[in-house]
């Protein structure tokens, strides 16, 4: 199409398009100098054994993929990972399901729910909180003389303090319960987008057919947006594989009780702040490669058509 | 007849529906109501136990905090909020001018390189912050703002959002009018393109201000000298602290300098801020 316009006005429009270039000039120097040589230098480390052990520096020596080697069968990769895992699928699945319900109800003409403003503007809120200090709040509620262990002691349901945080369940748990909460109100608006671009004739039909709200729903409603679905899933999972904030401050940078609210960016945290470059390297483009890999997902489910305006 | 029924049924889930929201409104700000609840009471009040009215030690808890704790908080609210202020100002504004080139402009590659952009759109500045951190070194600027501020110019996410927004509301006809006038390029853009744009970068900045506010990884890796640190890495200090021999007051109201003033902001401005899906953003 370009072409059939370009020959009339040829010279004018080369002059004004060569601005394209100029108005981009420092997007890429930023991007090349503070993100692009921070990536090539972070995947170079990985290739060299380069730590310090006590006072003594050992290294840079290339050593080809042996921080790959270590990294993976040292065992604590996967204990990490697993680790990740866990206290995201403990936050995402009660943040979908409340997240679906939520939407679903905002949405539905028959229901007419008053207050949605309010609503949406409460359950929108805590994701703009600062973790690090939304944790800290939580440490505090939660101590042993905490005012929720006071309280529980009040009213009568335990008679000694209950220590949150030394019990795996209760740490992990609440590090999930946090992410929850920070993020439903993010997700419940993003299925509300998705839940009113679907026809409504569409549940006109449904309904003169007979159908019950029930059935609507699942029948209508979920098939319909699996493609927004699927979008939120992957983009809360790239997500969850950078958790840190909430258990570096809930556990101070431990991941106890035995390392097990332990995250894989709270394991990087630690290689950087003991200089082992090599190992964090390592860590590093594996969590690159990883995002990649999801992020090519979301790419092709969303921003994709975007390119051809 | 039939109609009774339905409506009785619709009814019925309504009160469900709000008897479910009410809780979970509940559960959101219950937390914040114990932080405020607390940060009125004095330590002496905090060890008796819990009490859901508020007292009245809040100024003297504030005052203790920013004249006589430990941690620099006033000054490390005046660090995050240059810092933040900074990067939401020149975020939106090179995205803009990001967008702009990508949406006004016809020029070789344009289609490659808005495809690179939101190919990017993801890399976590986690992974690349070992790199990020040695250069900085080497660059001396460690203990610096200057890498916590200027990489904000690069922000794809922002970028995005500034594109899809001039998409619809950015005519072509309008810069060539502009054009025709005799403005240039560079003035077109600083007196046109970004008075048309003030919605989308008031709802950008908001965001751009919020996650820089709370960012805590980078700068507790950036900044390590005590006057420059900002409020999430106080905080941080204050949870590797021997918490028992704090003024619980203190600790509570400390809490509330990182969380109120982002609540105001955003009951203030939630209108825009809703609305403002985060296209393209990372979630957790």
């Amino acid at each position: 199409m370009e072409k059939t316009v370009k020959p009339q006005r040829n010279n004018k429009v080369t002059r004004y398009n060569k601005w394209g270039y100029i108005f981009l000039i420092p997007f890429f120097v930023v991007f090349v100098i503070f993100q692009l040589i921070p990536l090539v230098s972070t995947i170079y480390n990985s290739f060299f054994e380069n730590y310090r052990s006590g006072l003594q520096q050992i290294g840079p020596n290339f050593v080809g993929l042996g921080n790959y080697q270590k990294l993976l069968t040292g065992g604590d990769f996967f204990k990490y990972f697993g680790n990740t895992m866990i206290m995201w699928i403990l936050g995402f699945v009660p943040q979908i399901v409340i997240s679906l319900v939520l939407a679903y109800w905002f949405t539905d003409p028959s229901l007419r729910l008053k207050g949605q403003r309010f609503f949406k503007t409460v359950i929108y809120m805590p994701n703009l909180i600062m973790a690090a200090a939304f944790a800290m709040l939580f440490f505090t509620l939660f101590a042993d003389t905490g005012p929720i262990n006071s309280m529980l002691q009040q009213v009568g349901i335990w008679s000694k303090p209950y220590s949150f945080m030394s019990h795996v369940g209760s740490v992990r748990g609440m590090v999930a319960f946090m992410n929850c909460l920070m993020w439903f109100g993010n997700t419940t608006i993003l299925l509300m987008a998705g839940m009113m671009g679907i026809d409504t004739s569409l549940f006109e039909a449904a309904e003169v057919d007979g159908a019950t709200a029930h059935q609507i729903f699942w029948k209508v409603t979920l098939p319909l947006l699996r493609p927004i679905l699927v979008y939120v899933m992957i983009t809360s999972l790239i997500g969850g594989l950078q958790m840190f904030d909430v258990p570096q401050i809930l556990t101070n940078g431990t991941g106890d009780p035995v390392r097990s609210s332990m995250t894989l960016i709270m394991w990087l945290n630690k290689h950087l702040y003991n200089y082992n470059y090599g190992m964090g390297g390592a860590l590093s483009v594996i969590l690159l490669v990883v995002t990649a890999v999801l992020s090519f997902a979301v790419f092709r489910f969303s921003a994709s058509s975007e390119v051809d305006n | 007849m039939k109609k009774e029924k339905v409506t009785t049924a619709t009814q019925i889930r309504r009160v469900i529906a709000y008897i479910v929201l009410v809780i979970i409104t509940i559960l959101c700000l219950f937390w914040f109501y114990i932080l405020f609840i607390n940060s009125t009471r004095s330590h002496a009040e905090l060890t008796k136990g819990f009490t859901l009215l508020p007292s009245s030690f809040i100024a003297k808890n504030l005052g203790n905090v920013l004249l006589h704790g430990t941690l620099p908080i006033a000054r490390g609210m005046l660090n995050s909020l240059l810092i933040s202020a900074s990067s939401a100002i020149l975020t939106t504004y090179f995205s803009a001018m990001t967008a702009f080139a990508i949406h006004a402009y016809r020029f070789r590659g344009r289609k490659a390189i808005f495809t690179f952009i939101l190919a990017i759109m993801m890399i976590p500045t986690q992974v690349t912050s070992l790199g990020f951190v040695r250069l900085m070194t080497s660059m001396n600027l460690m203990d610096n703002f200057i890498p916590l501020i200027v990489p904000s110019i690069a922000a794809p996410v922002v970028f995005f959002y500034m594109k899809q927004s001039m998409d619809a509301t950015l005519p072509a006809s309008l810069m060539e009018a502009a054009r025709i006038d005799g403005a240039s390029e560079v003035r077109i853009f600083n007196t046109i393109v970004i008075p048309l744009m003030k919605p989308a970068i008031a709802v950008q900045a908001i965001f751009a201000f919020v996650s820089t506010w709370n960012n805590y990884f980078l700068p507790a890796l950036i900044l390590h000298k005590d006057y420059m640190k900002t409020l999430p890495i106080l905080i941080a200090q204050l949870r590797a602290a021997d918490f028992l021999k704090f003024d619980m007051g203190q600790v509570y109201a400390t809490i509330a300098f990182s969380i109120f003033p982002v609540i105001v902001v955003y009951l203030l401005l939630s209108k825009y801020i809703v609305g403002g899906t985060t296209a393209g953003a990372v979630k957790g």
